[in-house]
């Protein structure tokens, strides 16, 4: 029994149909990771890129440096880090948090590079016109390079929802009910395998295909040209 | 004259790493002056225009424009390098024509007119888009306003950036090579839009361009430029036709009886 809810072992079929809303309950803790760590990377990684494209080297440096850390470390000990560390220091989160944190922070450094990417394939003569005209910096990034950027960054940072998705079973170390924690759990109480971990790598499949459609549609849906402003 | 002149380089140096573009170059334009600079590649003309609209830094020398240092600002009676809110100010006095339009691709025609004179000038969105058709009108595109630019042809392209440049009423408008992204046949509707704001006698105009019969028919006084200072300048007339240096000479061959 898991969240109350009792499994059915008369047979596979019956224990299939029995464990799935156990998982669906997984699932949506799976969800949830994602769109959170996604949202933490999309927000973090754009403050990254700006910094790095500073002209001042004193702000442009840390970031770099950052970026680099991050991307250069395994998400498990960074994750062990916030869970173990912050706590030392009075921040207590919940698990959930602090792994979609964990997420964000890491994909954060992944994702800076999209946006730098597509911010500099913005050409130069947008912003010297932006220039001529007299606009000031932070208007020139909101609606002159911006809108032109996101067409190209959107489908990058699709992929990157993908990636940070089916890196969500490593917050089960820390005990998050993600899917595969509660995979495991339903497994060593029932003492079957086979079924619990193959569903969850079906489901898992199906969620990828729908993300990547997603994305997919979204890039053929996006205006080449840049968001139209009118 | 007896007017100070409205643009004034004093002994400026440019270098890009190694080369040096603007080598001590001494030039001036009159208010109302239209002048244009004809020169071979490389000799600094388009350096000249982005220097102006503070695209580009220089390296040494001072720059007035209209009674003030460019980029400089004074402090306690002495020059120093300028601050951005400094070069803000300087850059109202200017407006800038590119070689590859510059348009935003995002924006409406007319979006890409209004969106200084709202954000710079502090126009209302009505009092802007009264501004954009007017200019639009003048540059012979009224029903184009509502299009993309990406639906316009280059010649259209470029009229809007001319028309999105003068919204800002600027008394020195700069264009940078206006016709030498265009095809051949659209050369023509370009240039008589600029033709006709030549005949503003207020408006100052620095022009650099290869259309030397246009330069001739609306230029007060044409500058031959090479290696970064003005080798020979004078009234177009006489330029063209009676050139003093050897250097002119050559270039004005190439240029009106190609091989």
């Amino acid at each position: 029994m898991l969240f109350g809810i009792e499994w059915d072992t008369t047979n596979d079929w019956l224990f299939a149909v029995s464990i799935f809303p156990i998982l669906l309950r997984g699932l949506a803790v799976t969800i949830q990771a994602t769109v959170l760590g996604f949202l933490v990377a999309a927000v973090l990684g754009l403050a990254l890129a700006v910094l790095k494209s500073a002209r001042s080297r004193l702000i442009a440096w840390p970031a770099r440096v950052l970026t680099e850390f991050l991307r250069d470390t395994p998400l498990l000990v960074q994750l062990f880090f916030l869970y173990y560390v912050l706590p030392e220091y009075g921040i207590v989160l919940p698990a959930f948090v602090t792994g979609a944190l964990a997420l964000g922070v890491q994909y954060s450094a992944y994702m800076s590079e999209v946006y730098r990417a597509g911010l500099e394939s913005i050409a130069r003569g947008q912003v010297e016109a932006a220039r001529a005209l007299d606009l000031s910096a932070l208007r020139t990034f909101g609606v002159i390079v911006l809108p032109q950027a996101v067409p190209r960054i959107i489908p990058a940072l699709g992929n990157y929802l993908v990636s940070i998705m089916k890196d969500v079973p490593v917050l089960s170390v820390v005990s998050v009910l993600e899917m595969l924690n509660v995979a495991q759990i339903v497994s060593d109480r029932s003492f079957h395998y086979v079924i619990p971990l193959s569903m969850v790598g079906g489901l898992y499949l199906v969620l990828t295909l729908i993300a990547s459609a997603g994305v997919r549609y979204l890039d053929t849906r996006l205006p080449k040209r840049g968001l139209p402003l009118r | 004259m007896n007017e100070q002149p409205i643009i004034q380089f004093e002994r400026v140096v440019k270098r890009f790493g190694d080369v040096t573009v603007l080598d001590e170059l001494d030039f001036h334009v009159d208010k109302g002056e239209k002048v244009t600079i004809i020169g071979p590649s490389g000799s600094g003309k388009s350096t000249v225009l982005r220097i102006l609209m503070t695209l580009e830094g220089i390296d040494e020398g001072v720059i007035h424009v209209a009674g003030h240092p460019l980029w400089h600002e004074s402090r306690n009676g002495r020059l120093v390098p300028a601050g951005e809110a400094h070069l803000r100010r300087m850059r109202k006095e200017m407006g800038m024509v590119f070689q590859q339009f510059n348009l935003f691709p995002h924006m409406t025609v007319r979006r890409n007119i209004t969106e200084a004179p709202v954000h710079v000038l502090g126009l209302s969105r009505k009092e802007a888009r009264q501004r954009a058709d007017e200019y639009l009108e003048l540059v012979g595109l009224r029903e184009h306003a509502d299009k993309f630019p990406g639906q316009l042809s280059g010649g259209q392209q470029q009229r809007v950036a001319i028309a999105r440049a003068l919204a800002m009423r600027p008394g020195i408008m700069l264009f940078d090579e206006p016709t030498s992204a265009l095809d051949p046949e659209l050369v023509g509707e370009v240039l008589n839009v600029i033709q006709r704001l030549a005949q503003e006698h207020d408006l100052t105009m620095l022009l650099v361009t290869h259309e030397m019969q246009f330069a001739k028919q609306i230029s007060d006084r044409i500058c031959f430029f090479d290696k970064g200072r003005v080798l020979e300048e004078g009234p177009p007339e006489q330029l063209f036709s009676q050139p003093k240096e050897a250097r002119t000479r050559e270039f004005l061959n190439a240029f009106l009886n190609p091989a």
